[in-house]
């Protein structure tokens, strides 16, 4: 090591001085602004700041939360993000329209299927196909996502809980959302980020059996979704760590553009699937749970009431399951083959492979073109919102006439109610912070994108 | 590039020129298609009726907007009705006023901003910078869409967050991605990037990044470096 020469006092960068040594120059990086500690100001005897996160199972995500305290009481919070932030609407625009299904399933991790339905339905109306996408397809859509809600809720719920001490309620949450993981991976093959939902339709249709698993988990589902309500709802300990926590009123919430559970816990019944449906929404029986409670635990009390509405959706959908296409009949859109299950599993379709490889050179044309180029959209922007279930999720998708891309803007309810922390956090104590937090559900992967 | 835009054209949203038939480019084009050039235009500005309930809530608008001192054509540069979805491009300087219309007026009450989403148009000159505004009426259950521009070389925009608190994160994640500076913003910082990143990763000239990919001897270059359909 003799060779090092010291030369940080050299560098404009106080916090990363730099020496070099036979390998090339090494930086090193120092405690920052550690290295002072400043003395508190006149008249303020406890005011410490405390950096809660990023890696803190609390925080509910890799979110940082700057609180500034005086004993116990939070007198200022602000929030940290995009310790996740991966640049997915940047990547949209060097892949195919297709391919985009890909990116965005993986946002919000937790609501893959919300993702990946507002983004195709912006592709469909830009391509001003909403209107052929074939019933099925629509049913299908609306069965994965509710039972995606479902699957989203309980992990708010046992996230929730496992913040705040109930360990039980984590396990009975994880527990039951794994039945919902199990139906996913028998429909697409992936228990998340399974890019199913396709402009035009779904990538695949029901495997045989699907619709009597489905059937089969919900009566399970509901009854041990009961025991996770007898073990909580009149909680005293579970009531004192979330009644009166986290208030936001309506007020707060329409000057905060905050949508979702937290909207509804203000006793509005704002809910996209009834005021603007898609996917044929309306024609579902189903209710919006409100409570006007404004509290940590009347959301907890909306999303239970959720999956119930989910379930109910769920068992209208599979009632109305009828056999017919799950792709849009347009073949310059529609993509060309569907898998088949062969020896190893999942692979292509052997009847599609012998047409386009021995039957027709039209056909092999037509899959090529579509598959490597993808289809183009015309030019112009669109904005679709679905109600995800952490509010409205929002694709601003805009096309400059080719095949992929031009723009993809997701607006996530997550990153918007995030926005929320100070509100509801601020005189409040460090313990309520987490409560307040938790119930706000943000989701970082849908925050940072 | 504006010169290929064909005469009679109102639209000046220039967003891509297309080349040659297959979209394809860097092989060696033998069809003699190559030579072909296209201009791609975003959709031209609609005259009235708008259709589809939107005539009543342009009369509603351009009526507030009066009480309130603005003329509609000073503030509004056009109206597009596309595809279902109406967008008023809003002059700069009037973007404030405008908002505050949309959300004060009993007869509009937009009282959610869902952000604000940045577009980068290289091609337009002195508009490259677009921050689109969609907004949602939750009394009257529609929407609308607000779209202004900034040129690169001053890309200011004022701020609306003190009308709409909510686009807080929105703006800082728009400065932070396309460089729109909004103009009375609180604390206008980046939100996603680390706070010493240079550039703003979003805009269309800033690169992809990524690392070629060796495979068998060969190299595959990042993404936005292949040869590509577009």
């Amino acid at each position: 090591m003799a060779d090092i020469t010291f030369t940080s006092q050299d560098v404009d960068d106080p916090y990363a001085g730099s020496y070099e040594t036979t390998e090339g120059t090494v930086y090193t990086v120092t405690g920052g602004d550690w290295d002072t500690i400043e003395a508190a100001p006149e008249g303020e005897t406890e005011r410490i700041v405390v950096n809660m996160g990023p890696q803190h199972p609390s925080t509910h995500g890799v979110l940082r939360l700057i609180l500034e305290l005086e004993g116990e009481s939070v007198t200022e919070a602000t929030c940290g993000i995009g310790y996740l932030h991966t640049g997915i609407e940047k990547n949209l625009e060097y892949r195919s329209w297709v391919q985009g299904v890909t990116f965005v399933t993986r946002m919000d991790y937790l609501s893959p299927f919300f993702n990946e339905t507002a983004y195709c339905l912006a592709v469909e109306k830009l391509l001003g196909i909403t209107d052929q996408i074939p019933e099925r397809a629509n049913v299908i859509r609306v069965m994965m996502m509710e039972l995606n809600r479902i699957s989203s809720h309980l992990v708010a719920l046992a996230t929730g809980g496992m913040e705040l001490g109930a360990l039980t309620a984590m396990t009975f949450g994880f527990r039951e959302r794994e039945l919902v993981l199990d139906l996913f991976e028998m429909v697409t093959g992936l228990r998340m980020n399974s890019a199913y939902v396709r402009p035009g339709g779904v990538a695949q249709d029901l495997p045989a059996g699907a619709e009597e698993k489905i059937r089969e988990t919900l009566p399970l589902l509901k009854k041990r979704m009961k025991d996770t309500a007898d073990l909580l709802v009149d909680n005293t300990i579970w009531m004192g760590r979330t009644v009166n926590v986290g208030y936001l009123d309506l007020t707060g919430c329409m000057a905060l553009g905050i949508t979702g559970p937290v909207l509804r816990s203000t006793g509005l019944p704002h809910d996209l699937r009834k005021s603007q449906p898609y996917c044929g929404y309306e024609t579902y029986e189903f209710d919006v749970p409100t409570t006007d409670t404004c509290d940590a635990y009347g959301r907890f009390l909306i999303r239970l009431a959720e999956m119930q509405e989910s379930m109910k959706i769920v068992e209208q959908c599979l009632d109305r399951l009828k056999p017919g296409p799950v792709m849009v009949a347009d073949k310059k859109i529609a993509w060309p083959a569907q898998l088949s299950i062969g020896a190893d599993g999942q692979g292509n379709s052997l009847d599609h492979i012998r047409q386009i490889m021995s039957e027709s050179m039209e056909a092999l044309i037509h899959h090529f073109k579509l598959v490597t180029e993808g289809f183009q959209v015309p030019a112009g922007q669109v904005y679709s919102a679905v109600e995800s279930p952490r509010g409205e999720l929002g694709a601003h998708v805009v096309s400059s006439g080719g095949t992929r891309p031009y723009r993809v803007h997701f607006r996530d309810p997550s990153f918007n109610n995030l926005q929320a922390t100070a509100a509801t956090c601020v005189g409040g104590m460090v313990p309520d912070v987490i409560a307040a937090v938790a119930s706000l559900d943000p989701v970082m992967g849908g925050v940072d994108r | 590039m504006t010169d290929i835009v064909p005469e009679g054209v109102e639209s000046i949203e220039l967003i891509a020129v297309r080349q040659g038939a297959f979209g394809v480019s860097g092989s060696g084009d033998t069809s003699g298609f190559g030579g072909l050039v296209a201009p791609v235009l975003m959709p031209g500005p609609s005259s009235r009726p708008y259709g589809d309930g939107f005539d009543a809530l342009a009369d509603e608008l351009e009526l507030s907007l009066a009480a309130r001192g603005l003329p509609a054509h000073s503030a509004i540069e056009k109206v597009v009705v596309d595809r279902g979805e109406i967008t008023f491009h809003v002059r700069r300087e009037h973007l404030v006023e405008f908002v505050r219309a949309l959300r004060d007026e009993p007869g509009l009450r937009f009282e959610l901003c869902m952000g604000v989403s940045g577009v980068h148009y290289p091609l337009e000159e002195g508009r490259e910078l677009h921050a689109v505004y969609p907004f949602l009426s939750v009394t009257h259950n529609r929407r609308l869409r607000v779209e202004v521009s900034a040129p690169d070389s001053d890309p200011h925009i004022p701020s609306i967050v003190a009308l709409y608190p909510s686009n807080d994160w929105h703006e800082r994640e728009t400065w932070d991605f396309f460089g729109i500076v909004f103009d009375g913003h609180p604390a206008l910082t980046r939100i996603e990037m680390p706070d010493d990143w240079v550039g703003h990763p979003q805009r269309k000239d800033y690169p992809l990044g990524g690392i070629p990919v060796e495979y068998k001897g060969a190299t595959i270059p990042p993404p936005d470096q292949r040869r590509a359909y577009t």
